[in-house]
């Protein structure tokens, strides 16, 4: 039983960071309709600039957050402005196959300037306490209450203010919002910069709890986040943060009971399986086709 | 017998009452109009009808078969065609592959003579391509059979969707707002236009539109529907004159 | 400057006129062929440059096959090498544990053959969550297929596991590829042309439209997957025996990646630009080799840049003459002159 609760646990700290993730595929797929398929390298940035700031400018843990997602959220809004901004009116393939580029392009950029492995230095003293058999760590704590204030702060932004509601309404009608007044270029560059900032603090919790790193690592990571994203419905907030959960949970659940090396194929499985059952994810309905 | 006969259709969106209870009986070769305030459930029957969605209650029996359950493209083949109140054209396709596609049905040869392309497939080929030609030559639309679909001047875009649909070979046409964004003059020879497809195919034709000037001037019978339910029918002049239609136009008259 | 232009401009001329007669394609074909058994029996190009040939036949027979779903279908499948991995494995398992040694090399065509099938089969399944879901979540429906492929070879020991397997002989050869480049692309072509490759086209155009013209949207999208995934399957089964050792991380992601560039490169709903995509990109990769990590880092980069000033690809939506059959070139003509003759009757 406690085994169990201790998996959870795990699961919930992994699934934060899938969740922060799935987020920044949620909001540009919700706003322009497009899959950045470079946010998993954005991700993996995130997790070399904690690396960078760490190692060189001696900062502690607060600040290299901070200038972490500074760095990647410049960088998203950078690479939204030179390569996806050209292709808005261009075939929406386009598009992704830019992303992929982009993607590629950082990976083995960073490749290129870093080739072996890197490891982040502990930021924090990391202290475990045990109750009976389960342990918890400062960092996992964390990483966890970390993720849900940023996601509670999202989720605010996102229902609760003008500029949330400009972003609600861009995705909403990509014709009519302009010409209501709306600075179209504008909130899409502040949700590449939320977004791909949210994916820069995922590298770096991400670097502190596994903290050897490497160009390749957003792959995977970012193919599963984008699945989270899919799995609780693209283009809804709140289904990335199930998602990440849901995915996290059935990871940890598979690898804690069968051998490790099934973790990827059950959890491929059921996504299968749930996009058969619920073909648009747990909160996303189905767009009513126009005839 | 009827040649389309619909018995208590009921759909529901989302607990929205689109198409409630409604009954029609359409005898060969008629030409009726569906009219009715937008909103009323008028695209929505041709979708129950052609199978795009499938009626929550009722049945639809096409020459006595039900269609209602039937996937679009079988109810195709028993002999119903549609077009699009948004022209629905495949844009980025030739005007001559717009009319290919329709034949579809019609092309007897198997995946594998079409891979090989043995067998059947060139004969087949051939004559599709003929059928398809003729088609285009009879809507003088064969200048243009190598030109986009999309490129196409809209009026044409019109044309070319009533020449696809007829490519089926329907018994039954179902026109969705064929006048949409047209003048007066367009009007009167899409009035023609209409009588000549169903002279020259031999169709029965359904026709949904707002414009009164066409329906008034072509259709034997109307329908007028609202709320998703008949409200009237009969002929043109007594529709005009029904107190239950102004009033679903216009409003309630109100007393002062 | 002038001089050269007006040559290409005549050399292309001539091109167009060589190529505007059929029989140009059994003299090229026969000739491609004899060319490359020569190549690989006489040994008049070496042994790399053999390689990179083969490499480039293998692509581009992924390359068209990919295209019949993301460019013509205008669906985005991003499992490509799922299976290329199916067909490679199959195609490896049979040349090295069943088929006797001595008759390894006649029996090469059986087992890229059955690899092909495996891979069809497996296509198929793949087609029926494509029956309701379209655009992004089929993407994904792909994505994990790839994923659980790779992830059930992994944990197969029989097959090494993630380790790889090993043992194959070194069968695939320049002539070999060539003929089952030349027959994918002739396959695609015919596919394409026919009622189903319209049908294809026209779910790409508007899938509901189409089933309401009377295209069965099911039987097409099963037809194009099996098609699809089929060539996949003879590619993975080519390559297996060209490098003679595979695992399953070769079939990942970035394998797929591969393909999709080459694919967007060459520009959708064309056999022309997918073989101009294969063949650039293979080429191109090897000409950079000298700068190593950088190739990687300035191919993406190209391939940014390509999209931003050329959204479609090289040669997006557009067709070489000489893969248009002969009766859709002149359709027009004969329409025309179809219309001659009514009006010259009936005045």
């Amino acid at each position: 039983m406690i085994y169990i609760f201790q998996q959870l646990l795990n699961a919930l700290q992994l699934g934060s960071i899938y969740a922060l993730i799935a987020l920044g595929y949620t909001m540009v797929y919700g706003i322009l309709a497009m899959i950045n398929f470079a946010h998993g390298d954005l991700f993996m940035i995130g997790a070399f600039f904690c690396f960078l700031i760490a190692v060189y400018l001696h900062l502690s843990f607060v600040p290299t957050l901070l200038l972490s997602m500074l760095g990647v959220a410049c960088l998203g809004v950078l690479i939204e402005r030179l390569a996806y901004k050209p292709l808005r009116n261009a075939p929406r393939v386009s598009a992704i196959i830019t992303a992929l580029g982009v993607g590629l392009f950082l990976e083995n950029f960073t490749l290129a300037l870093s080739p072996y492995p890197q490891h982040i230095p502990e930021l924090i003293t990391n202290t475990t306490w045990n109750f009976g058999s389960l342990s918890i760590s400062s960092l996992q704590i964390i990483v966890i209450v970390l993720s849900l204030v940023l996601m509670l702060v999202l989720d605010f932004i996102v229902h609760r203010t003008k500029t949330g509601i400009a972003m609600r309404a861009i995705s909403w009608d990509k014709t009519i919002v302009p010409l209501m007044g709306v600075p179209v270029n504008k909130i899409i560059s502040l949700t590449f910069a939320i977004g791909t900032g949210l994916g820069g603090a995922a590298g770096v919790m991400y670097g502190l709890a596994y903290p050897v790193i490497d160009p390749y690592m957003g792959i995977m990571i970012g193919w599963k986040a984008f699945i989270c994203a899919v799995v609780g419905g693209i283009g809804n907030v709140r289904g990335a943060m199930i998602g990440g959960f849901i995915l996290a949970t059935v990871e940890i659940m598979v690898a804690a009971f069968f051998p490790s090396t099934y973790r990827d194929f059950v959890a491929f499985s059921l996504l299968l399986v749930l996009l058969i059952v619920r073909p648009y994810g747990i909160l996303g309905k189905p767009q009513p086709q126009k005839v | 017998m009827p040649l389309l006969e619909a018995k208590h259709i009921t759909h529901r969106f989302d607990g929205l009452c689109a198409v409630d209870d409604f009954n029609f009986t359409l005898a060969p070769h008629e030409l009726v109009g569906i009219i009715g305030p937008n909103g009323a459930g008028k695209t929505t029957l041709f979708n129950l009808i052609t199978g795009v969605y499938r009626a929550t209650e009722g049945t639809i029996q096409f020459s006595g078969k039900e269609i209602v359950g039937q996937t679009p493209h079988q109810i195709n083949k028993l002999g119903i065609a549609r077009t699009f109140q948004n022209i629905r054209l495949f844009k980025e396709l030739t005007v001559l592959d717009n009319v290919r596609i329709a034949y579809y049905g019609k092309i007897i040869y198997s995946p594998l003579e079409a891979l090989l392309h043995i067998g059947r497939f060139r004969a087949e080929e051939k004559r599709i391509a003929g059928m398809a030609m003729e088609l285009l030559i009879i809507f003088k639309l064969d200048d243009l059979a190598n030109v986009a679909a999309g490129s196409l001047p809209y009026g044409l875009q019109r044309k070319l969707e009533i020449a696809r649909a007829l490519a089926t070979e329907p018994k039954l046409l179902l026109l969705d707002e064929p006048a949409a964004g047209m003048n007066p003059n367009e009007i009167i020879s899409l009035m023609e236009f209409i009588g000549w497809i169903r002279k020259t195919f031999s169709v029965t034709i359904i026709l949904i539109e707002h414009q009164m000037r066409l329906v008034m001037g072509i259709c034997e019978r109307l329908v007028v529907l609202d709320f998703g339910a008949t409200i009237a029918e009969g002929l043109p002049a007594q529709i005009q004159n029904n107190p239950k239609v102004m009033e679903a136009y216009l409003g309630e008259e109100v007393k002062i | 400057m002038d001089k050269f232009t007006t040559t290409y401009s005549q050399l292309l001329t001539r091109w167009h006129t060589l190529t505007a007669h059929r029989f140009f394609w059994p003299v090229f074909i026969l000739a491609g062929l004899l060319f490359s058994i020569a190549a690989a029996r006489l040994e008049i190009l070496d042994q790399y440059v053999q390689l990179i040939l083969i490499y480039v036949g293998i692509n581009i027979i992924l390359t068209v096959s990919l295209n019949l779903i993301n460019g013509y279908m205008g669906e985005f499948s991003v499992g490509h090498a799922g299976f290329m991995a199916i067909g490679a494995y199959i195609a490896s398992i049979l040349t090295v544990s069943v088929f006797p040694q001595a008759s390894v090399n006649f029996l090469f065509p059986v087992a890229i053959l059955t690899g092909g099938i495996g891979a069809a089969l497996i296509g198929f399944l793949v087609a029926i969550p494509s029956f309701k879901t379209r655009g992004d979540y089929l993407a994904i429906v792909t994505l994990a297929f790839g994923m659980i492929v790779k992830s059930c070879l992994e944990n197969i020991d029989a097959v090494g596991g993630p380790r790889g397997f090993l043992g194959m002989d070194k069968l695939t050869t320049l002539p070999w590829v060539f003929f089952w480049t030349v027959l994918s692309v002739w396959v695609i072509r015919n596919l394409v042309y026919s009622k189903f490759g319209r049908g294809v086209l026209s779910i790409r155009e508007d899938e509901i439209a189409a089933s309401l013209m009377s295209v069965n949207t099911r039987q097409v999208k099963i037809i194009a997957f099996v098609v699809s995934s089929f060539f996949a399957g003879i590619a993975g089964g080519l390559f297996a025996h060209a490098l003679q050792f595979i695992n399953p991380r070769m079939f990942d992601i970035l394998k797929s990646t591969d393909i999709l560039i080459m694919v967007y490169l060459g520009g959708i709903a064309s056999i022309a630009g997918s073989i101009l995509g294969a063949i650039i990109y293979t080429i191109l990769l090897e000409i950079l080799r000298p700068m190593g990590v950088w190739r990687m880092v300035l191919m993406p980069l190209m391939l940014v840049l390509l999209m931003i000033y050329r959204p479609r690809g090289i040669m997006g939506l557009r067709e070489a003459k000489m893969f248009v059959p002969l009766r859709d070139l002149i359709l027009v003509k004969i329409l025309r002159q179809k219309k001659k003759e009514a009006t010259d009757a009936s005045a």
